[in-house]
């Protein structure tokens, strides 16, 4: 009885361990699917690159910092498909609000995204898996002309720009 | 400017005290900098002539012109518009079943991501069929369609983390020119307007696209019998339901089902249905090709066959 019931109190935890594993499992398993670390940063710098090439997404890239860039982008992605990654950059809003995003240069970046996704060879329905997490992002990255270029501050990084000081919140 | 900004910048990534008695410096610093570069960013102008939609999210022109699959329209708005831009199309569909010919032809503007406009022109021809209906072979009936819709809620591409649907309603005015024709079958009018509700969802994460239309309709066959007759001539709620799979970027396939009204009393009227694959080369161009299961026709039994489409737009 002893046994049976070790073993079944053994089998439980097994299965307790399986059920709560799953989740974390399969999306670790997604993030692989993308490639790792590498491929984040490869389908990255593809991106950039797409996005310099394309004259729709060029204007808003002009100033960016590449090499902070392609480890933002990395970063974010690992992160939204459960990678082992911290998006440690500013919120969505602050670094888009100044550069007035609409739903046109929203899809361009998208396109952009999913060229870079192609040429890496990563399969539509893994790509969709990814934008279907970045998709909602629209609402906070997208700014429409007219509306005020600096939204209310939470933290200390209104620029998008690397190269130049942070303007401070409040005097 | 250059030196004394990266100054700034590498003392305060060292040292926050000094940081908060720096702050005067860089707001300074910021100030010139700014009008030294032209900081202020200036978006580049949006293209007024389509393009910003993403591919094939503007469906493809349905069979009465509508932009959605083969039979049924969807709450996409046609032409490759976004906010802020008008997109167009042409296009021209032909189905053929054993005993009949259906093309259509028609142009389709969308603005804004908003309304749809949309005119359309279909060719009934009986072909064979139209001697034994003691109509004359190869007689037609025509059809001229005009259809609105507007977008009023939700974006069927980008909510993909909620379960709201891209919701349009819309309009589709018809004009049979057989009037006396069809009324000699029993049809009570030759013009008729159907309303629409569509719902429009992708599933993005799986790739799947879902959509569910509400029609009232007093519709012979798609208006192509008139409308109304005796076994019912007021409006009646029609169901037609799709669903697709997006295999790439340019390329989806699905299913459609459609249910109809059987108002005439000289034959009956039998749901619709439909498989189709529908290719996006590019922006420019979309083809869509199907297999057509229309039921009964005008007496005729079980008709089905191929359906073909071709877009072009921007």
């Amino acid at each position: 009885m002893k046994t049976l019931s070790a073993r079944l109190a053994a089998a439980a935890s097994v299965a307790a361990c399986l059920t709560f594993a799953a989740p974390a499992f399969a999306d670790e398993a997604l993030y692989q699917q993308f490639g790792g670390e590498e491929g984040m940063l490869r389908i990255a710098d593809d991106m950039i690159a797409a996005s310099f090439s394309n004259p729709r997404t060029a204007p808003y890239f002009a100033k960016a910092s590449v090499k902070r860039l392609r480890e933002q982008l990395a970063s974010h992605f690992c992160e939204q498909v459960g990678g082992p990654c911290k998006y440690t950059g500013s919120s969505m809003k602050n670094v888009h609000a100044p550069m007035h995003i609409d739903r046109a240069a929203f899809n361009a970046l998208v396109e952009n995204l999913q060229d870079a996704m192609d040429k890496n060879k990563i399969p539509f329905s893994v790509q969709n898996q990814l934008l279907a997490k970045l998709a909602p992002m629209y609402r906070d990255i997208e700014n429409p002309a007219g509306a005020p270029s600096v939204v209310p501050l939470r933290e200390p990084l209104p620029s998008p720009y690397d190269d130049e000081p942070a303007a401070p919140a409040q005097p | 400017m250059k030196p004394v900004e990266s100054k700034v910048k590498t003392e305060l990534a060292q040292n926050s005290f000094r940081r908060r008695i720096r702050r005067p410096v860089v707001a300074v610093a910021a100030v010139i900098a700014a009008h030294a570069a032209h900081a202020q960013f200036v978006p580049p102008p949006t293209d007024r002539v389509g393009s910003g939609k993403l591919l094939l999210t503007g469906g493809v022109s349905q069979v009465e012109g509508a932009a959605g699959g083969g039979l049924v329209p969807w709450a996409v708005i046609g032409g490759y518009d976004t906010g802020g831009q008008w997109g167009a199309n042409v296009h021209a569909t032909r189905v053929r079943t054993q005993d009949f010919n259906l093309d259509t032809y028609g142009v389709a503007v969308g603005v804004d991501d908003r309304l749809e406009l949309t005119l359309a022109k279909q060719i009934f021809d009986t072909r064979a069929a139209g001697t034994a209906l003691g109509l004359g072979e190869n007689f037609k009936f025509e059809q001229d369609i005009f259809g609105a819709k507007v977008r009023i809620l939700g974006d069927a591409v980008l909510d993909s983390d909620t379960w709201m649907p891209q919701v349009a309603v819309g309009i589709q005015h018809k004009q049979n020119n057989q009037g006396d024709i069809v009324r000699a079958v029993g049809a009570r009018k030759s013009s008729g307007t159907d309303f629409y509700i569509s719902a429009t969802k992708l599933f993005l994460a799986h790739s799947i696209l879902v959509n569910g239309t509400l029609r009232m309709t007093k519709a012979n066959q798609f208006g192509l019998l008139g409308f109304g007759g005796p076994n019912g001539d007021s409006y009646k709620p029609q169901a037609e339901l799709s669903a697709a799979y997006l295999f790439r970027r340019d390329l989806a396939a699905g299913a459609e089902f459609r249910t109809k009204p059987s108002n005439l009393a000289f034959a009956r009227e039998q749901n619709a249905k439909d498989v189709f694959v529908a290719w996006a080369p590019n922006k420019n161009l979309a083809l869509t090709a199907a297999y057509v299961d229309l039921g009964d026709i005008a007496t005729f039994r079980n008709q089905h066959g191929w359906y073909l489409s071709g877009q072009a737009g921007f």
